[in-house]
């Protein structure tokens, strides 16, 4: 795949050590062996009638017994193994070459041909299988050929279809346009190009056809309608034992079990196959006992002087003290958030700020217990109005939060449910946990639609979510996570998603609800613009920790910032005063890449002041001078009064 | 504003709605002209005399001769081409070579048994391969459990390997002929339904079980569900109520491929239980050589897989109310 060399690292080489498609190879390992010997060794004796032993019981002699000529089936079985995959591996390679030349060709062909061979193709696929094939069988008359023929033809859409797919993945890109225009023929275009880009997914298919194909063929002849005696395959056998049943039922076993085993190798090969492909495109995350236990914050717990001092302090609505993230990934856990800690006051609005991928939206997602299935959430200390949260499944953490947590998400069109009416999926809190009656939810339903401001309000909530806009779909979501009268709204990005005209509009009425509810909230975005007006404090994130906690008055003066990172921040906030004819400050280089741990502060390679201490030694969250937390060796707000650096200079 | 982009965002979706609409009974009208022209064909291209091959050599030959006269096969092919599509209008599907009766009437009798069989098993195949994907899919998402997985993935692939007809044979084995708490063939009473409606299903289920795992993991990723769990709703809630109906969309997408199975299988499975549908009748016709019934009922078969498939799209694009799988073709 010389298309794909620009991705990551390959992970893992070597031979698949999948049991399954080891256990596979030996099963078709079985088959070949008995269909090249079992003709030769046993072929005359599989086809000697014996007047003696006619339709005899098993028994030592004879292990599955004899059909009605007094031959061994047992025998007949085996023999029967070449005929049967021969004819499934000749039908599979039939139907794969007719069905590639037709799915593949039309990629060097132009795209009027591609659509007439792909009209084509959608009326063969129309086609039922078994009047494709029965009608083969009327054209042709009942035979081995006439299987094989006609299997051929059911299988031929379906490769073409795939085949099709694929390469017009490989048509439109950008090195068969390189092929073209640098006048490489059409064959050597398909040749070279088309057919080894669309190799692997087709093999795969093809040794799961074989598998399906051996069934198909089976059943054709226990129709009758496929192989015709004196030849035998597995499904004249079997048809020929369920005729003596009642005799000797062991008549019919045996040719079944081979037709499963058979049926069985292919489609486990296939498949192993297949997850083969899958693993090396993507990477599969490490099985639990090869990661080992999920890393836990490395800083110890707090030191008596901070314990004490908490403990002083106004009770937290939200405590919460060495919180981090991980998820299994194919080389180890993945660490999206390391040693969090922070408090949220009753009543507060605090933002978070970052970039995307610097773990806010994870670190907010797991203290509402909704982070994804498979992430490992460990904390010190997770505490929600006094009650612990740590030591619990997420499931029970969530019990115990209840409603008191409402959560307004990002995208409130894959928010809400697609299927449901936007006032069923109001109603069901009240009904869930405040015990209201169906009227009763529903009339809570339409009065929170409209405390939203959603117009006409008992006639939306009998709409879907496509029906609204986006700005209404936004506002129902803030009146869902209102409908529970939470102590604290977890807001997650509330207005990216928005214009600017109605983000103004959503971010007011969330001011206006945590003002009337008393609820403390916790907004997320990467928008330092749209958390000042918002909020009194601001965590800023960086890379899965928090590299400042400030107060958000602090941003109108951002000399007296400690982190370079939040100067940055700041600094390329614009307000009324700025300059439009400079350009915006912006931060160089790029964020760290998670899957790969960083020693030291993160923010260091795009750091100015970093110095070597900064690249070894993790910084630690402290008290500061500034009346909230930094993690950063070198504060900047020191030399604010000596040597103030310009903002255009800040990190670069 | 935002109200007026979204009415015209429908009023345009309506219209590629009817595009689709057109487009798939135009599809499904071109399979089906193929499929009567070629019937028509093979009846008098297939070597020989169609007539004299099912009657036998030992035929008289003023039979033979009524019945060619019957069947109008002394008339120029096209003014047969004629008769035989406006007699396709007028419900009539021809007749049997052999007895000489209406293929029409054979088929008033034989295919509700066929559509019990075939539609039974569907029912089964559904309500028992959804839950089953999901409930899989709940237990081994996030890449957890994978002992769950790896056993999910055998047994399926297992149960999958084996054909109809043989399960069929199994089932006759032991519950008809070892334990005789079953009828062994016909269509007797109720009892006489559960071996045939399982012989069909259970392969089928397996598969269709995987696809729906797949389909329920995708769901679980997505936003909605999460939403629910953010609602601290029951599990059973979030899972049946909100989870359940979209990822049965996605399964429903492979329902037509899953009824031609059904209507596929049943033939073989009529063949083992002696089961009298349409199935029966055709294998019948075709190791008699009765081509005058093969070609009726080869088009019975057509009909009902196309106007299914076309059905379920139909249902399936209605449901969707995100309108996206209109882009698929």
């Amino acid at each position: 795949m010389t298309n794909r060399r620009s991705g990551p690292p390959k992970r893992r080489s070597g031979p698949p050590r999948q049991p399954m498609a080891i256990i596979a190879v030996c099963m078709l390992g079985v088959l070949v062996l008995l269909a090249v010997f079992a003709p030769v060794l046993w072929g005359e004796e599989a086809v000697a009638a014996d007047p003696d032993a006619i339709a005899l019981p098993p028994s030592g002699e004879h292990p599955l017994g004899t059909d009605k000529l007094g031959r061994d089936i047992l025998l007949r079985t085996l023999v029967a193994t070449r005929l049967s995959l021969v004819m499934a591996v000749a039908a599979t390679l039939m139907g794969g070459c007719i069905g590639l030349a037709l799915g593949a060709l039309p990629a060097v062909l132009g795209t009027r041909a591609q659509r007439w061979f792909a009209s084509v193709i959608s009326t063969w696929l129309a086609f039922p299988v078994l009047l494709v094939a029965m009608l083969t069988v009327i054209l042709l008359g009942p035979g081995t050929t006439t299987a094989v023929v006609a299997l051929a033809l059911t299988m031929t859409p379906s490769f073409a279809r795939l085949a099709q797919t694929l390469s017009s993945r490989v048509g439109g890109s950008e090195y068969l346009a390189a092929a073209r225009m640098l006048g490489v023929s059409r064959r050597r275009q398909f040749t070279r190009y088309v057919l080894p880009n669309i190799a692997e997914p087709v093999i795969v298919n093809v040794t799961t056809s074989i598998g399906g194909g051996l069934l198909a063929l089976s059943s054709l002849s226990f129709l009758g309608v496929g192989v015709q005696p004196p030849d035998f395959d597995w499904g004249r056998l079997l048809s020929e034992g369920f005729g003596q049943v009642y005799n000797s039922p062991v008549a019919a076993i045996g040719p079944g079990v081979a037709v499963v085993f058979a049926g069985l190798a292919f489609s486990m090969l296939g498949e192993s196959l297949a997850a083969q492909l899958r693993n090396r495109e993507h990477g599969r995350a490490l099985p639990p006992r090869r990661l080992g236990p999920a890393p836990v914050a490395e800083r110890p717990a707090r030191t008596p002087a901070e314990t004490e001092r908490a403990e002083t302090e106004a009770a937290p609505l939200l405590d919460v003290d060495g919180l981090s993230v991980s998820f299994p990934g194919p080389d180890g856990w993945i660490r999206p958030v390391q040693d969090v800690s922070f408090r949220i006051l009753p009543g507060e609005i605090v933002g978070v700020v970052g970039e995307s991928g610097s773990g806010k939206s994870v670190t907010m997602m797991s203290i509402a217990q909704l982070a994804p299935a498979g992430a490992a959430v460990t904390a010190r200390r997770l505490r929600f109005d006094g009650e612990d949260l740590t030591g619990r499944t997420p499931a029970e953490a969530g019990r115990v939060l209840g409603t008191r947590v409402g959560v307004v998400f990002q995208d409130s069109l894959t928010a809400l449910n697609p299927a449901l009416r936007v006032g069923t999926q109001l109603a069901e809190i009240p009904r869930v946990h405040g015990g209201a009656g169906r009227a009763k939810a529903h009339e809570m339903a339409v009065r929170a639609l409209d405390d939203v401001r959603i117009p006409d309000a008992a006639r939306r909530a009998q709409q879907f979510p496509h029906e609204f806009s986006g700005g209404m779909r936004q506002r129902a979501l803030i009146a869902m996570s209102q409908i529970g009268s939470p102590s604290l709204i977890i807001a997650d990005e509330p207005t990216t998603a928005l214009d600017v005209t109605v983000q103004r509009r959503v971010l007011a009425l969330l001011r206006r609800e945590c003002a009337e509810s008393g609820a403390a909230a916790i907004v997320v975005s990467h928008d330092v613009a749209v958390l000042a007006e918002l909020c009194g404090r601001l965590l800023v994130m960086y890379a899965g920790r928090i590299v400042e906690d400030v107060d958000i008055a602090l941003l109108a003066t951002p000399e007296r910032l400690a982190h370079p990172y939040t100067r940055a921040l700041a600094a390329s906030l614009p307000d009324l005063g700025t300059d439009r004819t400079k350009p915006l400050v912006t931060i160089p280089g790029e964020p760290p890449d998670l899957s790969r741990p960083v020693t030291g502060c993160a923010f260091a390679a795009r750091c100015a002041f970093a110095t070597d201490d900064c690249r070894t030694e993790v910084p630690v969250l402290t008290e500061h001078r500034h009346g909230g937390r930094v993690a950063c060796r070198h504060p900047q707000d020191a030399m604010a009064t000596d040597a103030a650096p310009g903002r255009e200079e800040v990190g670069a | 504003m935002t109200r007026s982009t979204s009415a015209t965002g429908r009023r345009h979706g309506g219209n590629r709605w009817l595009l689709f609409l057109l487009r798939r009974t135009g599809r499904m009208l071109v399979a089906m002209w193929v499929i009567v022209t070629v019937a028509f064909l093979v009846l008098r291209m297939a070597g020989g005399d169609p007539v004299r091959s099912a009657l036998g050599a030992t035929a008289d030959e003023s039979v033979v001769q009524a019945r060619r006269e019957q069947l109008g096969l002394n008339d120029p092919l096209i003014v047969q081409y004629f008769d035989y599509l406006t007699g396709l209008f007028r419900g009539d599907l021809g007749v049997s070579i052999i007895t000489g009766r209406s293929v029409t009437e054979l088929v008033s009798h034989r295919l509700p048994a066929t559509l019990e069989l075939a539609g039974l098993a569907f029912l089964v195949v559904l309500l028992v391969a959804v839950p089953v994907g999901l409930g899989i899919a709940v237990i081994t998402q996030g890449n957890r459990r994978r002992g769950a997985e790896t056993a999910f993935t055998g047994v399926t692939a297992f149960i999958a390997a084996i054909p109809e007809y043989l399960l069929g044979v199994l089932l006759v084995i032991v519950f008809a002929i070892t334990l005789h708490a079953l009828p062994v063939a016909g269509r007797t009473g109720p009892a006489s339904y559960l071996m045939p409606v399982i012989a069909l299903s259970v392969s089928a289920a397996a598969s269709v079980s995987r696809i729906a795992r797949i389909e329920a993991l995708n769901t679980l990723k997505d936003d909605y569900v999460r939403t629910a769990r953010s609602k601290r709703l029951p599990a059973w809630m979030v899972y049946f109520r909100h989870a359940l109906p979209n990822m049965l969309t996605a399964t429903l997408t492979i329902g037509g491929t899953l009824l031609g199975a059904m209507i596929a299988g049943s033939v073989l499975v009529e063949q083992v239980f002696n089961w009298p549908g349409l199935g029966m009748a055709f294998v019948g016709a075709i190791t008699t050589k009765d081509y005058g019934i093969v070609q009726g009922l080869a088009l019975v078969y057509a009909a009902i897989i196309l106007v299914v498939n076309l059905l379920i799209d139909l249902v399936l694009s209605l449901l969707d109310r995100r309108t996206s799988l209109l882009e698929t073709s």
